[in-house]
């Protein structure tokens, strides 16, 4: 059993609380993506459960027992570094075999683990090598390598595909999923890519300044994100946000540049912002041009063209709207012909918008 | 003494001008002189443009070329020269000063001597210097452990003999004791010794000197190293559960090699160039005799023996050339 649990675990250096008061039950045999800006603390996160930081308040369990002053050896635990960390001075058999060795593990056993380790991950032909004659892939391979060898029953991984090129890194996303399934262990994986988050995680945890804003499946958070920073954090390009102004009689969201009525399953939540402000959010999937839309329920609005992002099958367009000061994004089909600076007319998909309140930043309750 | 200040600043003053000077006005007189301006063929040009950009770095290492030669090879021949002449370099003598060596107690004794400087104090300034470093690295109070450390660096060979000499003092069996070692010795109700002429041992508190000076030079130069190593290999080693001795040698030592390299046989060579020390706490006395301090004395003291002075000189020669090869190939093959 190796589930991981942070009950109201603060790290602080001196005066400054990295993480604060983090509750995150991570259960057994799950891939957990913990995501979020720079500076959130999810590196932190997952140097604890290494053990290579220690935990200023809370507890954190690995299974049953509190592991908060628990040697990093005895956690059961592997780690796979953004930098693969290495030894450069071992052929890529010793690098894997360096942990079985420290264990004083008999040779011939050594030797199998590492030949089975390296089956599963092809490096067969390479044990021989020092890591400077890999690349980048590969010694990725062997980082990975030297996790798997010990067995551990919880994976870490921080941020590692983030030195690869594109092609290398979707690829290594589909080794590092299926390995983690095989192998059934828990994995805690790292990343500020939300890509990443989305297509590897079994669930998310979303972190910003040292909390936990949601955890939830890739989909739960994509549908239902619980507040303004983990609606515009998942999901590219960033959620579009308006602030538009509900009317007296709760029905319709109104803006200088479009009128939405309120899908049934936010009008009971809406009814206490009656005359009140509300921040709406759209998906740039959810405003199309009008002949590109099969939606039933829609509302229209124009803006100026400001940006065009062609990526092939879509184009990406910003456009000025009137009365805000953001840009509405869109996306539209790549052969629809726009401008910069020409005016087009766009519909919104009302029934997919998202409300919040635009103090506490957090969803309202649609039913 | 504002005199002296002032003379002292002219003196900088007249040099680093001068040496400009030099530079600027050669480099300038090149320009003008091989000037590729003015009325010529484009072929005229390419020819003087290359004649004048052939003799342009000759300008600048000129001097330093030639001081060299004057200051470094010259003194070299000379002594290989005078190694197989008389004691006043008049009459050819063959390798009779060699077969001389080769006999002489005193030579054998400071070879032997040198040996043992050799193998102790490189080993034990590094092992010392490395093992300080590594333990310092991660300590809020490392970094003044290590100014104290590095502090003998700053002291002079002689100035720390000096010292020394008080630690190993010895006033006979009836004064008071006022060496640190026999203080101790007393303390604990033991006989006091006279340390440095102690035959065989006496050599080791001499190396001690020595030792307690490189000590900080190993230090500083390999904690840089230590630094260097990546702190994920570090944390991917302490998750596999080697303890701080294994990650020190498995980890750590395997990585700076080559900076442990640099700083033994940079310690060493000092070590083969050992002087001062000797002649300050033993002068050669009671079996401490080491090759450099026994060429002072038979090239300028009593013997005044040019021919068998610059025998042994060539004999520190030949043995620091293995060290200074090896250090320069490695120095090499770090830059590629």
């Amino acid at each position: 059993m190796a589930s991981i649990s942070f009950e109201k675990v603060v790290k602080s250096y001196g005066d400054v609380n990295i993480i604060r008061g983090l509750d995150l039950d991570i259960r057994d045999k799950e891939f957990m993506v913990l995501v979020g800006p720079s500076g959130c603390g999810k590196s932190t996160t997952l140097r604890m459960i290494a053990g290579l930081e220690e935990i200023t308040n809370g507890h954190l369990k690995i299974g049953d027992r509190v592991v908060n002053s628990v040697h990093p050896k005895d956690r059961d635990v592997a780690m796979v570094f953004q930098s693969y960390a290495l030894y450069p001075h071992m052929s890529v058999f010793e690098n894997i075999a360096f942990g079985l060795r420290l264990r004083k593990l008999p040779k011939d056993e050594i030797h199998k683990m590492v030949h089975d380790a390296a089956e599963t991950l092809g490096l067969t032909e390479l044990l021989d090598r020092k890591p400077k004659a890999l690349s980048g892939g590969q010694r990725q391979r062997v980082a990975l390598g030297r996790a798997i060898v010990r067995k551990p029953s919880v994976f870490l991984f921080d941020e590692p595909l983030s030195n690869l090129d594109a092609e290398l890194r979707v690829q290594m996303r589909a080794e590092i999923g299926k390995l983690q399934k095989r192998l059934a262990v828990t994995a805690v994986y790292v990343t500020h890519d939300q890509v990443e988050a989305m297509t590897m995680g079994d669930r998310i945890a979303v972190l910003h300044d040292g909390e936990l804003r949601q955890v939830g499946t890739p989909l739960e958070l994509y549908d239902a994100p619980q507040n303004v920073f983990v609606a515009q954090f998942i999901g590219t390009p960033n959620m579009n946000m308006l602030r538009m102004t509900l009317d007296e009689d709760g029905k319709t969201l109104r803006h200088p540049s479009v009128s939405i009525p309120v899908p049934p399953q936010w009008i009971a939540s809406a009814n206490a912002y009656k005359g009140k402000s509300l921040l709406v959010g759209i998906r740039p999937e959810h405003v199309r041009a009008v002949d590109e839309n099969e939606w039933h329920n829609t509302a229209a609005l124009s803006g100026t063209v400001e940006i065009i992002e062609t990526l092939g099958h879509e184009i990406i367009v910003h456009m000025a709207i009137e009365g805000s000061d953001t840009q509405l994004i869109s996306k539209m089909d790549a052969h629809n012909t726009h401008t910069v600076g020409s005016v087009v007319s766009v519909e919104v998909h009302t029934t997919r918008i998202h409300l919040f309140d635009p103090e506490t930043q957090q969803r309202l309750t649609s039913e | 003494m504002i005199g002296q200040i002032t003379s002292a600043l002219m003196a900088i003053l007249f040099a680093v001008g001068g040496c400009a000077l030099f530079f600027v006005g050669a480099n300038v007189l090149l320009d003008r002189t091989l000037s590729s301006r003015g009325h010529m063929t484009d072929l005229q040009r390419q020819q003087r443009d290359s004649l004048r950009e052939s003799i342009r770095p000759w300008i600048f290492i000129g001097p330093a070329v030639a001081l060299l030669t004057i200051f470094l090879v010259y003194p070299v021949f000379k002594s290989l020269w005078l190694s197989f002449h008389d004691a006043n370099g008049e009459s050819f003598v063959g390798v009779s000063n060699y077969q001389w060596a080769l006999t002489d107690p005193e030579f054998r004794i400071s070879i032997r001597n040198n040996l043992l400087w050799l193998l102790v104090v490189p080993t034990l300034s590094t092992g010392f210097g490395l093992l300080i470093a590594y333990m310092t690295d991660r300590l809020w109070w490392g970094q003044i452990a290590r100014s104290l450390v590095f502090l003998p660096m700053a002291i002079s060979f002689v100035g720390a003999s000096v010292i020394w000499k008080f630690v190993y003092d010895y006033r006979g069996t009836q004064g008071d004791q006022i060496g640190l070692m026999n203080a101790i010795l007393v303390a604990f109700g033991l006989e006091p010794q006279a340390w440095i002429s102690l035959p065989f041992w006496n050599n080791f508190l001499l190396m001690v000197i020595l030792i307690w000076i490189q000590t900080g030079f190993a230090m500083v130069i390999l904690g840089a190293a230590i630094r260097g190593v990546p702190e994920d290999t570090l944390e991917a080693a302490q998750m596999e559960g080697a303890s701080p001795m294994q990650m020190l040698f498995r980890i750590v030592i395997p990585q700076i090699v080559p900076t442990i390299v640099v700083v033994w046989t940079t310690i060493t060579i000092l070590v083969l160039k050992v002087f001062d020390i000797v002649l300050a706490m033993t002068n050669g006395q009671w079996d401490t005799e080491v090759l450099a301090n026994l060429m002072f004395d038979w090239m300028f003291r009593g013997g005044g023996d040019f021919g068998r002075g610059s025998t042994i000189a060539v004999v520190i020669m030949i043995a620091v050339l293995p060290i200074m090869y090896w250090n320069i190939k490695r120095a090499r093959e770090d830059e590629q």
